[in-house]
């Protein structure tokens, strides 16, 4: 892939409005950006990209602010039809992508870079190893704001494109474009390293409640259950039994470790409901979230118990990393 | 508020929920039980919190006997956040909390195929369909909290000799505005979704829009009262709605 002027060229050329076509869906595809605060008292949620670092790298690379609104691609990503240039880029998993030129030629499209496309179709294939990745456009996905936000409530059914994961057909609108005359697909030689180690390489921390059942979950082997998804991902393993009875309802977040009565704990995620009556064992520290939305159905887990200090540290130095990583992306853009 | 700054509060205890969130939890006669006192306690913390504004405060979730208080780590921490909340809201305010609260109407077509459990849940308690509608339409209720879907009112003062147990198998689909009865509480469907809870009727009026600019009719710690009403107002006040 040819290296072209990588200078923005988007101060001198003037903006338009567009929007890519929905050829295909893949299997869950939702525009997401940092999520909503501020509705959790009236039993909205937060929603979001279920990892803000990825579609934090994926917006900066395309010259987006790190919360513009992103596309979360599920296992199988969706066939987008461009019908002018832009500018790209896919962080998260790694996903097979290719694109189609007018001229029906095919090309890969890498991963962790921007790239700019000419008109044509955006075919985002199969993830391989992990199960979501992100995909950023400059100008950011232009979906109306709901209650703050553009990311997709899928329980509440609003935000996002109709409240719902996309469709065939759907029109997917743009923020401003910058129009610039291209041929082929032209990608930087520099590139960011994603994170692909497998997402249970090593255990999830977590910061348990006092109680023994709390610990019991470091004890033991889990596997990811077919039905998590982007409320929370469920755990099947041995049960774990305790003498719980279920509480009048509480509040609960992104990150609390529910333990239903049939001892199998659930993990919420972004999409977790406001409240709920399952005892709760403790929470997944922020830094480990993200990999959760990489375990797929059947993969295996373990657990590790920290403190709520140690969870500090490793929040800080991961919010020094993505600072550092966000810097150099900008550097990069501007030396061109 | 600032000068009354004596230190925690022996009757509520703190949990870290997330790395971002403290529940504070109020000691409660039984913890299994609702206890409407406690509940409008948690109302009175919230309320005090929220006028007080601090610069982090991202969300504030009142629940039964607990409340959930949300920060922003770009610019606190989580002992910072203690710190300020033991120090805080000493006094006991649930009276000019109560006095505050609107008292809001809620009118609803009982029965038939507004209510499909109307006539079995009056036959399981033992009373007439009209006496169920009655006692449910007389008392005035409390929204403890909002939860299960946005716009979802939890609401206490159900008359206690209405208790319910919720369906051993939950629908697949309860209406929106559907307004039932699950265990010792009484609440509204805001949409469509499944459901375990006895259906005794429905309204018109739309509990939750994430279009309006106050996207939910009623807020945690509201009063609210049922009104019973006809087709004729039903298909009215739909058509307004």
């Amino acid at each position: 892939m040819p290296s072209r002027d990588w200078n923005a060229t988007h101060e001198r050329e003037h903006m338009s409005r567009t929007a890519w076509r929905v050829i295909a869906p893949g299997s869950l595809t939702t525009v997401q950006d940092r999520g909503r605060d501020g509705w959790r008292h009236l039993g909205v949620g937060r929603a979001g990209a279920l990892d803000p670092a990825s579609a934090a790298l994926a917006n900066r690379m395309v010259g987006n602010p790190s919360d513009a609104a992103v596309l979360e691609i599920t296992l199988g990503g969706p066939t987008l039809e461009l019908p002018q240039p832009a500018r790209i880029a896919l962080c998260g998993a790694v996903i097979d992508a290719r694109f189609e030129d007018a001229q029906n030629r095919v090309h890969a499209i890498p991963c962790g870079r921007p790239v700019d496309l000419p008109a044509g179709l955006l075919r985002l294939g199969a993830i391989r190893s992990g199960l979501r990745a992100w995909l950023a456009v400059v100008g950011g996905f232009d979906v109306p704001r709901v209650l703050g936000s553009r990311s997709t409530d899928l329980r509440g059914g609003f935000g996002g494109l109709h409240g719902r994961a996309v469709r065939s057909g759907d029109a997917l609108p743009l923020g401003p474009q910058p129009m610039h005359d291209l041929v082929e697909p032209q990608a930087p030689a520099w590139w960011i390293a994603l994170d692909t180690a497998p997402a249970n390489a090593s255990p999830i921390r977590y910061v348990a409640d006092g109680i023994d059942a709390a610990h019991a979950l470091a004890r033991q082997d889990w596997r990811v259950d077919p039905r998590s998804d982007r409320q929370g991902l469920r755990c099947s393993g041995a049960p774990i039994v305790a003498a719980l009875s279920e509480r009048i309802s509480a509040p609960v977040a992104p990150g609390t470790l529910q333990l239903p009565p049939d001892g199998q704990p659930i993990v919420l995620l972004a999409d977790a409901q406001t409240v709920g009556g399952y005892p709760r064992l403790g929470h997944v520290v922020c830094v480990d979230l993200p990999r959760l939305a990489q375990l797929r159905a059947g993969d295996a887990l373990r657990f590790e118990a920290i403190t709520a200090d140690a969870a500090t540290l490793l929040r800080r130095k991961r919010d020094a990393e993505l600072a550092r990583a966000l810097l150099a992306i900008d550097d990069r853009l501007q030396r061109g | 508020m600032s000068d009354s700054k004596v230190g925690p509060r022996p009757d509520i205890r703190f949990e870290l929920l997330a790395d971002d969130a403290w529940l504070i939890a109020f000691d409660t006669p039984d913890a299994s039980i609702i206890d409407p006192e406690t509940n409008a306690r948690v109302h009175a913390l919230a309320e005090c919190i929220r006028t007080a504004a601090p610069g982090w405060l991202r969300d504030l979730v009142p629940a039964y006997a607990t409340l959930a208080v949300f920060f922003d780590l770009g610019t606190t921490d989580a002992q910072a956040v203690r710190d300020w909340l033991g120090t805080q809201c000493v006094d006991d305010v649930a009276d000019a909390q109560a006095d505050a609260s609107r008292a809001i109407e809620i009118p609803v077509r009982y029965g038939g195929a507004f209510g499909e459990d109307l006539d079995a849940a009056a036959a399981e308690l033992g009373i007439a369909a009209d006496t169920l509608i009655a006692r449910h339409g007389a008392a005035l209720y409390t929204v403890a909290m909002i939860g299960f879907a946005p716009g979802f009112p939890y609401l206490s003062g159900l008359d206690p000799s209405l208790a319910l147990p919720r369906l051993a198998t939950p629908r697949t689909r309860v209406p929106a505005g559907s307004v039932a009865i699950g265990g010792a509480q009484t609440g509204i469907y805001p949409r469509e979704s499944p459901g375990g809870w006895r259906l005794l009727g429905r309204t018109p009026i739309r509990l939750f829009d994430p279009q309006r600019a106050s996207p939910s009719l009623l807020a945690p710690g509201d009063r609210v009262r049922f009104i019973a009403i006809d087709d004729d107002a039903f298909a009215r006040l739909e058509r307004d709605a």
